[in-house]
């Protein structure tokens, strides 16, 4: 059950508001002489807590090979439709030719992004991945739409604990390449 | 003819189902869900995959009186099989008892998903069948999220091309034999096979010889995993991307009923439908690609007059104009629909122009891709375009404007110059050329107005067997097109002062159903289609043979025992 | 309607002073005196413009720490920022920024919305600001002794009826926001030049309630034939100041003054919360700035009326005065006293500003009639029977 609580009928003194006001002006004179928490940006880099999410970007494993096989589960879960996969197929003559699949060609429309991280949390293969690149500028407005060079770039190497796509199988007791 | 049915009792429930039917097919009409990867309702049963196990059994009978035993409480006792049996393998009996959702069937799945899994691949990332795969569906819903397999995982050939249009992996196939299935009972020869013994079991390919059918791909709809995947719809866009929009095929005039699949514009695939009275399940391969047809290389998508471009309006407007001179022919043709063919007729009869049609003909296969290589003809009979089987020429047409008695011809898509025309006649009258594509008579036409395509548009046709069939729109049209319809009733609106209320499809459909006896009751037909009378052209010679579904004598009679097949 | 009662009379009691004054004995002294006049209205301008170009610095950095920022500190000019110590002083202080911010309204396209009523819209600006210029030069800065040892103010126009004069004319200011808020033609404009006539009629008659009872105090002493000339006022805080006498007369002044200055919390007319911005809505660039440079004018000429009503003018503390045998020193200090008061009481303005809320217009209304007027009234009548006693 609520329970009613009687309002106090403020004082005589108190109806002035004269009291409060003073005390108000007294603290906010007091904050005048408290040091200042201004962050002075471009001269103080700020500090990038852990899981900072900035810029997505492309990764590779250790050994160079482009961890995404486009399989554009981050171009559907991306609430702001920034993602944009091309598929394509890995050449037979390729030594990941066992991985069929990678982008042709992988865009993110840095100006559509929001930072949200689904496509992070939603890639399979861990190659999308936020990192902490949070200035994002250019010219013009197709500058910042950065392709899969670009995401490549900028994302660098991201080793991975199990290497899911290495076939540790000796397939030569089936006589196949794979 | 009264459907025979029995009762039988499904988790508890008692249900009435048709006799004959399988555990699967029972269940799955009161709307129990039993998985399955085998099954197909258009093959043989083979039961090979184990997935739709369940318990079934029969009230208990003493053995030596053949009476009914009761249980304590006095309900009749059920015997239960001892083991489960397979749901696609077992036919319903009276009085048969069928539990799909206990503890011992949820197992059962578990440990079929479980064994399924152990040497498949789960690239699920790279997979084209991913998001309609059944596996996927199923292993997420009944499969462990950590493997119990320590070994290796069995390797085998991927990546193979089979008849230079299907990509076949065998690490992926879980060995359903719906291929093997298909290809023996419906293309009528052997092409895939499994090869080793136990877990090593692989789905291959005959070596050598021919290996093709124009019906092959419909193994990669059959497949239940992404063991078949089509080679040109390999890592083209993922299915969940894709929007599927019901359609007709328009390659003949067996009328196959398919799934148009498209996202943002642009089309990818198309896959059959299910209608049991037309296709059953399945199409023809090169019925999948005539969406190429309309991509950009062929498009007409510029109006122009006298071969220089211009604004769509004034086209239609100059259109309006040289129709007011009179002394028309109208060139019409059986790719557009009912609706549109009717306002055909009303436009004749308005202008007093006399309307031609030229037949399309090709090799009939005797499955689905009919002689007739339009999907509409059977419509032009009865809207009254025409009255007897057109041919292919129009030498007639072509005759009377050197002869100065036709002076203005209205061509809808049809190329002139194949059809008897020479390029002097193209002088000797207006030739306005209206169509989704490029031809040689749109190049040299006085007027020509971009058309839209039959995946552009909305409308009804009729197929071979007078089945009326409706096709939505899948893509937008590009820009400077004009639906047939729309650009119909405008002139129609400036020719015969007549306008319809309000100039769009449904408007057009529902005077059309009131106006041809035939069409009586056609406005919303459902997805099958509907059977319309056909008495009237009993004694027209069709071209087409014999066909899935179609007999030349007696069309009617063989669709609706199909019809009341599948209800 | 007060305003423009006050307003009449007040030009008839001009005309007559200008008729009783003395003639010049020559055309050379008249000119002189002219020019000498112009000069001292330039300086005057010069001094009231300037304070509230700081000021408007100062509202920034005030807010700025009393928020825990730093305020302006990046702007520079390219040349000047150069400068040892005192470009990077200018730098920090957000001094450069007034310039830029100047720069901005003087060089910024100059709309002119095609709705509008033109005449009174493009007046409007110019009734905002005008006002408050013309009132500053009855305001003695200071104070000078003439060579007969007679105390003079430092004050461009010294007459008997100076407080009235500068209440009248410094009412008017409203006018601006009320001729700008009607030629608009657009809602919100409307709403804020209907709030400031209404709240500038109501805390004028609370205003001319507490300044009456301080005219009454100088008008008792005998010495005094013009208690209604504020360097007659200043004069007689020589001893204690009105601020301690009359504490109640003083309060209900000064917080009339915010209201009349449209300060928060009492920003009805502009109160952004609700009317967009209030009069000045459909305004932009350089008549923009106007009305904003005529707000913190007004706020100077205000303090410098409360500080000469109830600050003890141009003198330093209760019970002292800078005296007269210290000559053009201490003619000099009563000037920097002035200003130093001028300062205190902007930065007075601004603290008040980012402490407290604003009212809502109903509180304002209620503030102003139910409690300003009747406290103000009693005060008043209190002090009448306190005196004739």
């Amino acid at each position: 059950m609520a329970i009613v609580v009687e309002r106090k009928s403020p004082t005589l003194l108190e109806r002035t508001y004269l009291p409060q006001i003073v005390s108000g002006l007294f603290i906010t004179f007091k904050n005048i002489f408290k040091p200042r928490v201004t962050l002075q940006y471009p001269d103080q880099p700020p500090v990038l807590p852990k899981g900072y999410r900035g810029a997505p970007t492309l990764v590779r494993d250790s050994e160079g090979r482009e961890k995404c096989v486009s399989c554009q589960l981050c171009e559907f879960v991306c609430p702001s439709k920034a993602i944009r996969v091309t598929p394509g197929e890995i050449s037979p003559d390729s030594p990941y030719a066992y991985i069929e699949k990678a982008p042709k060609e992988f865009k993110i429309d840095m100006s559509r992004c929001i930072f949200c991280g689904m496509c992070e949390e939603a890639c399979p293969e861990k190659a999308i991945v936020l990192q902490n690149e949070f200035s994002i500028n250019a010219a013009t407005r197709a500058g910042l739409v950065r392709n899969k060079q670009a995401l490549y770039a900028a994302g660098g190497v991201m080793p991975d604990r199990i290497k899911k796509w290495k076939k540790v199988k000796d397939n030569s007791e089936f006589g196949r390449k794979h | 003819m009264e459907k025979q049915t029995v009762n039988v009792n499904i988790n508890g429930v008692d249900c009435e189902v048709l006799a004959g039917q399988n555990v699967l097919e029972a269940c799955r009409s009161v709307g129990v869900e039993i998985p399955y990867f085998c099954y197909h309702p258009n093959l043989q049963v083979a039961g090979s995959c184990r997935m739709c196990l369940i318990y079934t059994g029969m009230p208990a009978r003493d053995r030596a009186t053949g009476e009914l035993l009761k249980n304590d409480d006095g309900t009749v006792k059920i015997a239960f099989a001892p083991k489960p049996s397979i749901a696609c393998g077992t036919k319903v009996a009276e009085g048969m008892h069928i539990i799909t959702n206990s503890k011992e069937v949820e197992n059962c799945r578990k440990a079929v998903i479980e064994f399924l899994l152990l040497n498949h691949p789960l690239d699920c990332p790279i997979c084209d069948k991913a998001g309609e795969c059944k596996l996927q569906e199923y292993a997420h819903k009944y499969g462990n999220a950590e493997s119990r397999f320590v070994e290796n995982k069995n390797v085998k050939p991927k990546r193979v091309e089979v008849a230079g249009k299907i990509i076949m992996d065998s690490e992926r196939c879980i060995e359903c034999s719906r291929c093997i299935r298909f290809c023996r009972e419906f293309i009528g020869r052997d092409i895939f096979g499994f090869t080793k013994r136990g877990s090593k079991t692989e789905i291959s390919v005959y070596p050598g010889g021919d290996n093709d059918s124009n019906y092959l791909l419909n193994v990669v709809d059959g497949c239940p995993v992404g063991a078949l995947t089509e080679k040109a719809f390999r890592f083209q866009m993922r299915t969940w991307f894709l929007k599927a929009t019901k359609s007709i095929c328009a390659e003949s005039s067996a009328g196959v009923n398919t799934r148009v699949w498209s996202r943002e514009g642009k089309i990818y695939r198309i896959t059959p439908r299910r209608n049991q009275a037309v296709n059953e399940t399945w199409m023809s391969d090169s019925g999948r690609y005539i969406y190429r047809r309309f991509e950009q290389k062929n498009r007409l998508s510029v109006p122009r007059i006298d071969s220089s471009p211009c604004e769509l309006q004034y086209a239609i407007d100059r259109c309006m104009e040289i129709m007011k001179l009179g002394n028309i022919a109208i060139v019409a043709n059986a790719w557009q629909t009912v609706e549109e063919q009717f306002v055909i007729a009303e436009l004749a009869k308005a202008c007093g122009a006399k309307v031609h049609m030229v037949s399309h003909l090709g090799e009939d296969d005797g499955k689905l891709v009919s002689a007739d290589r339009t999907p509409n003809m059977r419509g032009a009979f009865v809207t009254g375009l025409v009255k007897e089987y057109p041919k292919a020429d129009l030498r007639g047409l072509a005759e009377s404007v050197r002869a100065g008695e036709v002076k203005t011809v209205l061509c809808f898509r049809e190329d002139l110059n194949d059809l008897g025309f020479e390029p002097k006649d193209f002088k000797a009258a207006n030739i306005i050329y209206c169509g989704a594509l490029e031809n040689s008579t749109s190049q040299i036409a006085k007027i020509c107005v971009p058309m839209r395509g039959e995946f552009e548009k909305y409308g009804m046709w009729i197929n071979r067997q007078f089945r009326i069939q409706r096709f939505e729109k899948a893509v937008e049209a590009p820009k400077d097109t004009i639906s047939d319809i729309s650009f119909l009733l405008t002139v129609l609106r400036d020719v015969s002062k007549q306008s319809f209320a309000m100039p769009s499809i449904s408007e057009v459909r529902k005077r059309m159903c009131a106006e041809i006896p035939a069409l009586k009751g056609c406005e919303n037909v459902g997805d099958e289609g509907k059977l319309i009378d056909a008495s009237a052209f009993a004694d027209i010679d069709f071209p087409e043979s014999d066909a899935m579904h179609y007999t030349k004598k007696n069309p009617q009679t063989e669709a609706s025992a199909r019809e009341s097949e599948t209800k | 309607m007060d305003a423009f009662i006050l307003n009449f009379s007040n030009f008839a009691i001009l005309a007559d002073a200008a008729e009783v004054a003395p003639a010049c004995p020559t055309a050379c002294e008249f000119a002189l005196n002219i020019l000498l006049k112009v000069v001292f209205s330039l300086v005057c301008v010069v001094v009231v413009m300037s304070f509230a170009g700081l000021s408007v610095v100062a509202e920034r950095k005030v807010c700025a720490y009393i928020q825990g920022r730093y305020g302006p500190n990046r702007t520079a000019i390219p040349i000047v920022v150069a400068i040892p110590i005192l470009g990077n002083f200018l730098k920090k202080n957000g001094l450069m920024q007034l310039v830029a911010d100047g720069l901005k309204f003087l060089l910024k396209e100059d709309p002119l919305p095609a709705h509008v009523n033109k005449f009174w819209y493009m007046i409007a600006p110019v009734m905002a600001l005008s006002p408050v210029l013309i009132a500053a030069c009855v305001i003695p800065f200071g104070v000078y002794w003439t060579d007969g040892g007679v105390m003079a103010p430092l004050a461009v126009a010294n007459f008997d009826v100076s407080l009235l004069f500068a209440l009248a004319i410094g009412a008017l200011g409203v006018y601006g926001a009320i001729m700008a808020g009607w030629s608009s033609n657009s809602k919100f404009p409307y709403m804020g030049g209907m709030r400031a006539s209404a709240q500038v009629i109501s805390y004028e008659l609370a205003m001319g309630l507490s300044v009456l009872s301080v005219v009454l105090m100088v008008g008792t002493n005998a010495n005094v034939d013009s208690p209604l000339s504020m360097f007659e006022i200043g004069k007689a805080q020589s001893g204690l100041w009105f601020c301690i006498t009359q504490p109640v007369a003083a309060l209900i002044f000064l917080i009339a003054l915010f209201a009349e200055t449209n300060r928060l919390p009492f920003d009805m007319a502009e109160s952004e919360t609700d009317l967009v911005s209030g009069f000045h809505t459909e305004y932009g660039s350089f008549k923009f700035g106007l009305f904003f440079v005529g707000e913190y004018g007004h706020m100077v000429v205000g303090s410098s009326l409360f500080i000469t009503l109830f600050l003890g003018a141009w003198n330093p503390f209760p019970g002292f005065v800078w005296p007269e045998s210290w000559g053009w020193i201490s003619s000099a200090l009563s000037l920097l006293t002035f200003l130093v008061k001028i300062a205190a009481m902007l930065f007075f303005f601004i603290w008040v500003r980012w402490t407290l809320p604003r009212f809502r217009y109903d509180q304002v209304m209620r503030i102003g009639w139910k409690a300003m007027v009747p406290l103000a009234l009693l005060n008043f009548v209190a002090y009448l029977v306190f005196v004739s006693i």
